[in-house]
This record gives C-alpha cells, structure tokens and sequence, in this order.
C-alpha cells in the first residue's frame, strides 16, 4: 500500500496538508514588500537568502478574512519553473505520513475556491485534513475569477 | 539529452558560424589559404564527430562538403561564388539536420542524396578527365530519390541535363564554342526562368571570362538551378588560369589558441546571485562595524569589502561578450541578399569588440539582421542604377559599434538610395498611419520615422528578404522593449543612417530610489530628466486644472502624476507639503512623477517581474537593495501611459483661458474638432473645449419647458442644436458635443463629426452670425469657427435671465478688445445679457468711431496683453470728460486694479463674475448721474 508524506498546516483555523515533494523551505516571512496594484491574493514579495519570492496570501486566495496583523505567520516555500514562491499561512504542524488509499474526494458542496484547490480530503481522528494541491494555489487570475463568478451566480 | 550529443550540438553550432562567417570572407579572397584551412579544418572536425556519435546522414552531408572544401585547398577547383554557395548550402542542410537532431534527438528520416551528388558534382568538376570519380567513392550512393528531406525534394524536381555535356555546340552569346561541361547563356537562363524568381536583376550578357561569373552569380538566387551551377563551376574551372594554389605557406592565422572554457550559464547565474548575496552581507557587517568604536574588525573588513567588490565586477564581466557574437551571421545575410538581388554590397564592421550584456545580445541579433537585410533590400540599389547616379558599383553597409556613456551605440549606414521622403508620405496617408494634414504638416524627418509605424511597409514588391510590413515596427518595439532607442538619419540618394542605443546591461541598471506612502520604489535613471523639488512656499507649484494637476517648470506646463495615484495608493495628502517632481521622458512624452521622498540613487541588479505581476505594467521588475529589502521597479513606459490618459481629459471649465491661450499661440497648430451641423459646410471648434464625444439616442431626449435635456452622468444636460432642430442619425443617434461649463455640462447637438485635425486656427472673414466667430481654412476647406460660448450662454439660462431681469434699462458698453476672436466670443455675451455693445479694436478706432463719454455707462478692456489698451485705459482716466464712467478691466493680475484706477477687475475666466461686476458699476453710473 502506497502512502505518501504530507507537511500540515493551519489557515484560519482549517488543518490542510501539503505535499513534503513540493515544499523548499518552511521559515518565518520578515519584511514583505507589498505591491500596489498587485492581486489581492498577493501580498507582496519578499527577500529569501537572495531570491526574491512571491508571497500568496493563502487567506485571500482561499477567500478568509485577513488574519491579525500582529498575529505571528509562517510561509512555506515553494519553486514552480524558475520562480519561488511562498504561501503565507497561520501555523505549520508536523510531518505526517498518510495512505493514499484513505484520500476521500473533495465533497461536491464545497465551496468552489476551495474546491478548486482541493485535492482530497482525509479523515484524521479527531478532525479532517483538506490536500492542498500547490499548483492550483499557484494559479488565480483569469480562471479562479471565473470560478469565483460563478459561486457569486 | 545526452551530455555528449548536447555538447556537440553546441559546438557545431558555434562551429557553424564561424564557418559562415569565413566562407563569406574565403569568397572575396580566395587566395587566403588560412581562411581555407580553418573552414577545412571546422568542417572535418564536425564530419569526424558525427561519425563518432553514429549520425550518418550528418556524415554523410559533412563528408561531401569537406570534399569540395579539399578540391578548393588543393587549388584544383576555383573558389567561385557558385561553388560557395554550393557549400554553404551544405552548411545550411548540416544546421537544418542539427535542429531536427535538437529537438527530437535523432537524425530526420530521408536523405540528402541530391545536395550530396551535387557536391560531388562539384569536386569531380575539373577534375573530371583525370581521376575519375575518386571522390564519388568516398560519399554513399543515393538510394532514394523520393527522399522526404526538403532540400532533397526540392533539388530533383529538375532534370539534370547530364547528356547536354557531351556535346559541342557553338554559342552565339560567348561567340565561341562550348567547353566541355559548359552550358549556354540561353539555358542558364531559361533554366532561371524555370524557378520562379521574382527579382531576376542583371542577366548576363558580357563575353568571355566575366560572362562565366556573371552568369554564374545570380544562380545563388535558387538552388534548384543547382545542375546549372556544377556546369558553371566546371567552365570555371577550364577558363581561368588555375592559379589558386598560390601561397603554399598556411599557417598564417589559425584560430587562436583556445583561452576561453564552456560555462553552462546556469552555473553562472547562480555565481551571480551568490555574489549579491554576498554584497548584501558585506554591506550589512559594514554597517554594523561602522557603529562600533574602533574595531578590530575594521581592517580585515575593508579587506572583505575590496574583494567583495572585485569579485561582483568579475561575475559581471562573465556575462559580457563582444557584439561581434551577434553580428556572425551578417557576412553571410548581406553575402545571400546581395547575390538574390543582383547588387553589390561591401560590408564593413567596426568594434565587433564592444562588449555588452549577453541577455541584451540576445535580444538584438533579430532586429539586426533584419535591418540588415532591409538596407540590402531597400537601400542599396542595383549596381546599374548607381552607375546611372555616378556612385561605385559596389553598395557598402557600414556596420559600427561602440560606448558611449553607459550605452552601446550600433550604427547602420548604407550608401545607398536613401528614403523616398514622397514615396513614404503617400504610402503613410494611403495606410491611415496619418492622415493627409498630418503628412503636409511633417518634417522629412518626422515623415522618415513613420517607417517605424504599425503596419507600414514600402516596398513595392515583396521579396523574399523583406518588405512583409511587420518590419520596423517590429524592430523598433524589440529596441524598446530592451529600454533602447533607435533613430534614422535620411538623405535621398546618398543614404540611410540607423542609430541604435542600448544600454549596457539589463541586469545592472541606474536606478534612483523614491518614496511614497512609506513604500519605496526604484525608477530607472535612465527615462529620469531632471528633478524638481515643489512645495507652496517653492517657486515650481504644483497646479490644478479640472482636476488634472500639472507643473510650471520654466516656460512650459508639465502634466504631473502622483505616484500614489499611478498605483492607487491614494490617501489624500496636504498639497503644500514639499515633495518632488521626477520630471521623466518616454519617447517623445515628457511627463512629472510627484514623489514623497527621494532617497538615493544606486545600482540595481534587475530581477525579472514575478510572474503572477506581470499583467501590471507599471512595473518592469524588481531588485533587492543594499539593505537587503525588496522593492518595485517602476516602467516608464506603463506610467507614462498613465500619464497620458490623465492629460487627455483636458480641462473644459476655462473656455476661455483656453480659446484665448490658442488664438495668442498665433502660428502654432491646435486640435480641431471638424463637424457639420445645418448646412453641409464643415464646422469647427477647438478639440480642448470639448470635454466628450458621445452618440446619444434619441429616445433618451426629454422635454422640459427650456428645451431638450438628457440624463448624463448623474446630472441633466440641456442639449442645444447648432442648425436649431435635432437630427439624429439613421440608427436613431444624435452625436452630441459635451461642454463642461464650470459645475454644469452643455450638450451641443451637431450632424456629424467629421475630423479631428491639427491646424492654426487662424480666423480670417469675420462673421456676425451669433455663435460663429469667423471663416477659416482648415484641413484646406473653408470651415466655420464655431463660438463655443455662445452656445454655452445660450444654455446656462438660469444666471443669463436673471441677470436679465434685474436690470431696468439697457446699458450701453464700450469694449476694447484688439484680439478679434475675443471680440467676438465677448461682444454676443454681453449683447446676450442686455447690453448695447460698442467694440473697438483699437485707440484709432475709438477715434475714429467718434465716441462720447455720454454714449456709455461703462467700458471695459482687456488690459492684460494689450499695452495700447492699458494706454487707452490710462488715458481715459486722466480725461476730465471720462473719468466718471466706470472701467472695468479685464485681467488676470491683481494689480490692474491700482495702476489705472479701476472700477473694476475682473478675471477673463470669470463669465458669471463679469457680469455681475458689469451690472453693478453700470448702475452705479446711473446713480451717479
């Protein structure tokens, strides 16, 4: 039986779980720059030992309310072609091995920004984990507006 | 891919270029036996290492090239243009199948059968009678005729005429038998008319020797004519004296010796970013040490610092090559062009040394070599057409590069035609890249830069080289994309200049940091002009109009743009404050950043855009500073877009500053709205008067009791009709005119629009209809100026009639206004208000018109660029017989007021303020008396 090893983490109280394959670096973001005129799911770029890495606001993208200003935020790292990318998150769990035969689909009433980025859901004990599929974090603009227009329809 | 096989690719391919560039030169001098042998030697190399790797079809092509690249070495067949080319097109099969080999790993099906057998063809030429078909030997057989090779296709479709070699034959051209081996004029040419070459230029006709190399030139111009060619080259061959193996000594100038390594540029882009990373820190340990006292640190750190510094300048330099690198292939370009066109080009290139930013060459090998191939095309003319003009035969294209202040300047000169400045303007009219009174009204310069236009293209046939019209557009935007200008001096009949400047690096650029909201930004110093500090107690204000903020910086008026609302940041900030004005030029388009702060300028090392901001084209990148924080590189380019928009929505609530600020322009052009109304005659009016064009249905019309209104905007508009009733349009729109008068919006109903043009509005048969000041040519047709006041008048009927009405009798007015368009937008204001207006240009006038002081019960001048009315005035009030009646003065000075004993002044802007002034003093007259 295969399994597959997944880091977990915290955005607006929800427990997701992302794939250790895909993630660099897990650090503490400092000094964001923000953008004007930038999407509103990016919240800025930031200085990562010389690279220059764009930040996700993963709450903006998943359509939460902004987080407390004050309140301590974590990111993880993330390379897609030549670009870094960090997606800005509340708390960083642990690393946790999970089957992959235990992965259940996403449920057909979920909302459909969150659906979209999705990729399965497993049943812990004691709560559920959403699999975050990074890629589709990765991608708003054109299609995530359609998605969103049609959740507003 | 194979490491192996990547590595060969590479170096075949730079292999490649060289040997274009050395076969290019080899033709010209074939005597040079180094040339020869660096080709040879190149050729052998990559023939000997595709055999190593098993590519037999590369081999193959390889091994019959080298072949006749021996036969040339070995002096027993002369190098003549045809037989180049007959190489090169085994150089072009060769680069066709690495490319295939590139992209999918292996070599593509087919063979190249024909080319092969045509070099061979080639080699065995003279050497025919003596050693029979030892070359033949060494290359494989053809086996398959039907080969999916496209050269292969395309080189059998004609028949050798193989038996026609045998025969002896007497030409009447030549006026001598044929050689063996030799083809006649009459057949190389109707084998020339067999291909289907457009341009076929210059046919030979001369006799002897020069007829075979004449002939034989334009055989380039196709390599289906390839049969003809090993004919020719076999002719050759027998003609001349076989003196080729001339100097037996070769070693003369090999390559040098290799001092240089393959780097993958990976490996350098990472040393790259390790040495910012690098800088950055040593910047910080440098800040921290400086706030200690006396440090032992101090020494070694200085130490640091210098090799820090050192070493970036070297990482940098590992980025830079010799612009030589992009030119390799242009020998070979002008060499092709001028052989399918029939002319002789010399081409010259000066610093092929200048070094530049390899990303930046990168981006300008293809506007290059397409300039390039349109100074062939387009400005060297035919050799006999410069004999005709008394010019060599021989075109030269001058190729030259250089620094100059922190830029490659890349210079294209030709001697040829130059730009047919006529030619250019019908063309550009004839494409609506401008219209007919835009053309007239351009300088030959301005007209030679339309090639530059979208979608423009002269040539009067399209060649296979160029002429397609995504030219120099194309060539232009890759320029500027790379922050790099071009430009082109013009003279007909001796000759273009193309000037391209670029900057060094794209990675490094001069940036001056700025600040707004607490954010830093960085704008690249290049576009920056100068900087201007403003602030209330500054001379340079910043000033509003409508709106739209703009600077007076020293003669002229700047449109400004607040970076915070360039990139909506907007918190309304107090206007006095002090800032800075980052006064930029894009293009022709001069505009002022307003900033909060300016703090240094430094270098910046420019980090491509990421690429979820990439649709916010007010950014071109970003860069980590000193400091180690990140920040937005601002374009220029995207602002200044911006910047124009804002300027476009002029200012409309000044109708007057603003006609008269066109009629003092005097010669100078304005922008005029050209439309008719009632009557087929066009009219016009200033385009900066009218705020908007719409089309307004008809439905959308109400009634009110003061004519027709329409709901615009949030507010109602009353709609005036120039010709008096509405005509709408056949689908049921009435084009309307928006007039921003103050708070309120006027629509001026018309016809239709036709035009908007530039032109000097130079009124010259004065008209007493209301509402029209004057007749006068525009666009060349006598067209009607149109006096947007009284339509504005006419509308705004709340304060005219009430005015009105407060008023008992009809007061009497002398005007003195010398500037005839006031004249006449003032004189039916007035008359609309219920004066008796008596106007007079000038003091002679006044006289002459034999007024009395009785006659008035107020005058009024515009006394603000009149001096003869400012006299007059004076004069007036030392006039015992005057003095008691009131003058008004018209002007936009406070002091006016004192100077000549006014009654009144108003400001020329201020229609409802005159007119209550006016009413005032003109009663007080009445009291008085």
């Amino acid at each position: 039986m295969s399994s597959s090893e997944y880091i977990t983490l915290y955005i607006g109280g929800q427990l997701f779980g992302a794939s250790v394959a895909r993630i660099h670096d897990v650090f503490a973001p400092t000094s964001i720059t923000p953008v004007p005129l930038s999407p509103p799911e990016v919240a800025g770029l930031l200085n990562l030992r010389g690279r220059i890495v764009t930040a996700i606001d993963t709450r903006a993208r998943l359509g939460l309310p902004p987080r407390d200003p004050e309140a301590d935020i974590m990111a993880i790292g993330i390379e897609k072609g030549s670009e870094s990318f960090g997606l800005i998150i509340d708390e960083v769990g642990e690393v946790m091995t999970l089957d992959d035969s235990d992965r259940e689909d996403v449920p057909g009433n979920l909302d459909p920004v969150w659906a979209q980025v999705a990729a399965g859901v497993y049943r812990l004990k004691d709560r559920l984990l959403v699999l975050m599929d990074i890629d589709k974090v990765l991608s708003f603009g054109a299609e995530g507006d359609a998605d969103r227009g049609s959740k507003a329809a | 891919m194979d490491d192996l096989l990547s590595e060969f690719l590479t170096e075949t391919s730079e292999s490649l270029e060289v040997i274009d560039a050395e076969l290019v030169r080899f033709e010209a001098e074939p005597n040079d036996q180094g040339i020869l042998n660096n080709v040879f030697r190149l050729v052998h190399t990559i023939k000997g290492t595709c055999g190593f790797l098993g590519l037999p079809r590369l081999e193959a092509v390889a091994h019959a090239g080298e072949t006749l690249l021996g036969r040339f070495r070995d002096g027993t067949i002369e190098v003549t243009p045809p037989a180049v080319t007959l190489v090169l097109e085994s150089i072009d099969q060769i680069k066709a199948l690495l490319g295939h080999l590139e992209a999918n790993e292996t070599e593509p099906e087919g063979d190249d059968a024909a080319l092969i057998n045509r070099l061979e063809q080639a080699a065995e030429g003279a050497l025919a009678e003596d050693k029979p078909a030892e070359a033949a030997a060494a290359a494989e057989p053809a086996p398959a005729p039907a080969a999916k090779a496209e050269s292969a296709d395309e080189k059998t479709k004609k028949p050798r005429p193989a038996n026609l070699a045998d025969d002896v034959r007497w030409d009447e051209d030549l006026g001598r038998e044929l050689r063996p081996g030799e083809v006649s004029l009459a057949e190389l040419e109707a084998a020339f008319a067999s291909v289907d070459v457009e341009d076929f230029a210059n046919p030979p006709v001369s006799a002897e020797g020069e007829t075979a190399t004449e002939a034989a030139a334009p055989e380039a111009e196709e390599p289906v004519a390839a049969p003809v060619v090993d004919k020719a080259i076999k002719s050759l061959a027998a003609i001349a004296d076989a003196d080729a193996a001339n100097d037996a000594e070769v070693r003369s100038e090999g390559p040098r010796a290799s001092q240089s390594i393959r780097v993958n540029v990976d490996v350098l882009e990472h040393l790259m970013n390790m040495v910012s990373e690098l800088v950055l820190t040593r910047n910080q340990l440098l800040q921290m040490v400086r706030a200690m006292e006396d440090s032992e640190f101090k020494t070694p750190l200085q130490r640091l610092s210098n090799v820090t510094g050192e070493l970036q300048e070297a990482v940098m330099k590992t980025r830079m090559q010799p612009i030589g690198n992009a030119w390799k292939k242009i020998p070979r370009i002008v060499r092709d062009a001028s052989n399918d066109l029939g002319k002789k080009i010399k081409l010259v290139m000066e610093g092929d040394q200048t070094e530049l930013d390899r990303q930046v060459l990168e981006l300008i090998r293809d506007p290059l070599t397409h300039m390039i191939r349109n100074s062939c095309d387009h400005g060297i003319e035919l050799p006999s057409d410069r004999m005709a003009v008394g010019k060599p035969e021989a075109g030269s294209i001058v190729l030259r590069a250089y620094h100059e202040g922190g830029h490659i300047h890349i210079e294209l000169r030709d001697d040829g035609a130059g730009l047919k400045t006529a030619r250019i303007r019908q063309k550009a009219i004839e494409k609506g890249v401008v219209t007919v009174e835009e053309a007239t009204n351009m300088t030959d310069q301005q007209i030679h830069r339309l090639i530059f236009a979208p979608g423009f293209s002269t040539a009067e046939k399209v060649t296979n080289l160029s002429g397609r019209g995504v030219g120099m557009d194309v060539v232009k935007t890759n320029i500027e994309v790379i922050g790099g200008a071009v430009d082109l001096v013009s003279r007909e009949g001796e000759g273009t200049t193309f000037t391209i400047k670029i900057p060094l690096t794209l990675a490094i650029v001069s940036a001056l940091i700025v600040g707004v909201e607490g954010q830093r930004f960085a704008v690249p110093q290049l576009s920056v002009v100068e900087l201007v500090r403003t602030g209330s107690e500054n001379e340079n204000r910043i000033e509003q109009i409508n709106g739209t903020q703009v600077l007076r910086l020293r003669d002229r008026l700047l449109p400004v743009l607040p970076l915070t609302t360039a990139l909506k940041l907007d918190k309304e900030s107090e206007a006095s404050k002090s800032r800075f004005v980052i006064v930029m030029q894009v293009a022709s388009h001069r505009f002022g950043l307003v900033v909060d702060e300016v703090f240094d300028t430094e270098e910046i090392v420019v980090k491509p855009i990421a690429s979820l901001l990439r649709d916010v084209t007010e950014y071109s990148g970003s860069t980590i500073l000193g400091d180690g924080s990140v920040i937005m590189i601002l374009d220029p380019n995207g602002i200044s877009k911006l910047a124009a928009l804002d300027t476009g929505k002029t200012t409309t609530n000044t109708v007057v500053e603003e006609t008269q600020r066109l009629v003092s322009r005097g010669d100078q052009k304005t922008s005029l709205l050209v439309f008719s109304a009632g009557t087929s005659e066009p009219k016009a009016c200033p385009l900066s008067l009218v705020t908007r064009l719409e089309e307004i249905e008809i439905d959308r019309f109400e009634m009110t009791n003061r004519g027709p209104v329409v709901q615009y905007r949030g507010q109602l508009m009353p709609i005036i009709h120039m010709a008096g009733g509405m005509n709408s349009n056949e689908n049921g729109r009435q084009p309307v005119l928006v007039v921003n008068n103050g708070d309120s919006v006027v629509g001026i109903g018309v016809d239709q629009v036709l035009d908007i043009t530039e032109d000097v509005l130079k009124v010259s048969l004065e008209d007493d209809t209301p509402g029209i000041l004057g007749t006068a040519v525009i666009a060349g047709k006598a067209t009607e100026v149109i006096d947007i006041g009284h339509f504005l008048s006419q509308a705004d009927y709340d304060w005219a009639s009430a005015m009105s009405e407060m008023r008992t009798a009809p007061k009497s007015l002398l005007l003195f206004e010398s500037h005839a368009f006031f004249r006449n937008m003032l004189a039916p204001l007035l008359e609309a208000s219920g004066y008796i207006v008596t106007s007079v240009a000038s003091a002679a006038e006044a006289i002459e018109a034999n007024i009395e002081p009785a006659d008035f019960d107020v005058v009024l001048a515009d006394v603000d660029n009149d001096e003869e009315a400012r006299r007059f005035m004076e004069q007036l009030s030392t006039d015992d017989k005057w003095r008691d009646v009131p003058r008004i003065a018209l002007s936009n000075r406070e002091d006016s007021l004192v100077e000549a004993d006014f009654a009144g002044c108003v400001r020329k802007s201020d229609r409802h303020g005159l007119l209550a002034v006016l009413d005032q003093t003109a009663n007080l007259k009445g009291q008085a008396a």
